[in-house]
């Protein structure tokens, strides 16, 4: 593969970042300076003004390398990938949060590793030497831990980070994958990896830091932990 | 092969395996009869070892946080200078 006609689609979904995208675009350019990659926003009709700023990037940047294509209203993370895919004119599609969660420094790493090995899928894990969380306390490392250890056992998916939503993967690769994922949420996540996994598709990793910047948002409570028990069932069963 | 069927294979193989074991007798029987509640015990116990050790081992990157605040701060200000709207909120 010429890695000098590679273009690589960034597909970030919005949801009031008003700010942080303004950020996540500046930080790609700054980490991306000789690659050809667009960004490619998907909004959920932010009622805070997201799309403005978007478009005021646009004019900084170029409306070639800054796509919006937004909708009406939250319509959920997997349809959000489905509708940027759409419009990405890529061969290869990065998918990441626009939190500043996923650091876009890693941006270079994701493509070096794809580029070494020819692989299908690159996916950021947070959970090996090099990587790293922070911002988590005792109890939300451990349900992650227990989480990861039930999963591992359960589904052998392949891969040490299955919620993980930071990931390179060749455009062809992602259509075949989403057509037959239909979790919501991060139990979609891990069903597009396993899906990925058990279709035989190369998948390599790389390490990355995950600053989680939701601070004191009780983001596990007990539904969301009967969710991912579900979740782990439904993907036993159908993959 | 839907991966619960998988492990469904796996445990009907290894539940012959202690059927086998029970006809052979080459183990007392007392013994035989005990092992899946020894497996049981010991995935469990596997299971919390992996669990404890990846809790020691965690990585953590608290440098991370410093950096991250860096780069807003110089983004913010690049951004300024371009005329984006980068008000706090």
């Amino acid at each position: 593969m010429d890695a000098a006609k590679n273009k690589y689609s960034i597909i970030v979904p919005t949801y009031n970042e008003r700010l942080n995208i303004a950020l996540i675009v500046y930080l790609i350019f700054k980490h991306l300076p000789d690659v050809d990659f667009e960004i490619i926003v998907v909004d959920d009709g932010s009622p805070d003004g997201t799309q403005e700023i978007v478009k005021q990037l646009q004019k900084l940047y170029g409306e070639d390398r800054i796509l919006l294509r937004p909708r009406a209203k939250k319509l959920g993370l997997g349809t959000a990938y489905m509708h940027g895919l759409k419009h990405a004119s890529g061969n290869f599609v990065v998918i990441m949060d626009a939190d500043l969660s996923h650091h876009p420094k890693y941006l270079p790493s994701f493509i070096k590793k794809q580029l070494e090995t020819g692989a299908s899928i690159v996916t950021g894990t947070r959970y090996v030497t090099g990587g790293g969380v922070h911002g988590w306390n005792l109890m939300r490392k451990l349900t992650s831990r227990g989480a990861n250890v039930l999963a591992q056992t359960l589904l052998w998916p392949g891969v040490s980070d299955l919620t993980g939503s930071f990931r390179l993967y060749k455009k062809s690769v992602l259509e075949d994958v989403i057509s037959s994922c239909v979790s919501k949420g991060y139990v979609f996540q891990m069903e597009m990896i396993v899906r990925a996994s058990r279709k035989r598709y190369h998948i390599e990793e790389v390490p990355i830091t995950f600053v989680d910047r939701v601070f004191g948002s009780s983001k596990l409570g007990g539904s969301e932990i009967v969710e991912y028990l579900k979740g782990l069932v439904y993907l036993m069963i159908t993959t | 092969m839907k991966h619960v069927l998988k492990l469904f294979s796996l445990l009907v193989l290894i539940s012959a395996l202690w059927i086998s074991l029970l006809q052979a007798s080459i183990i007392p029987q007392s013994h035989t009869w005990l092992l899946p509640i020894y497996f049981i015990v010991s995935l469990g116990c596997y299971g919390l070892l992996m669990v404890g050790v990846g809790l020691m081992r965690f990585p953590t990157c608290p440098q991370e946080a410093v950096l991250l605040q860096q780069d807003i701060a110089e983004a913010k200000d690049f951004l300024k200078q371009k005329g984006v709207d980068v008000g706090s909120e």
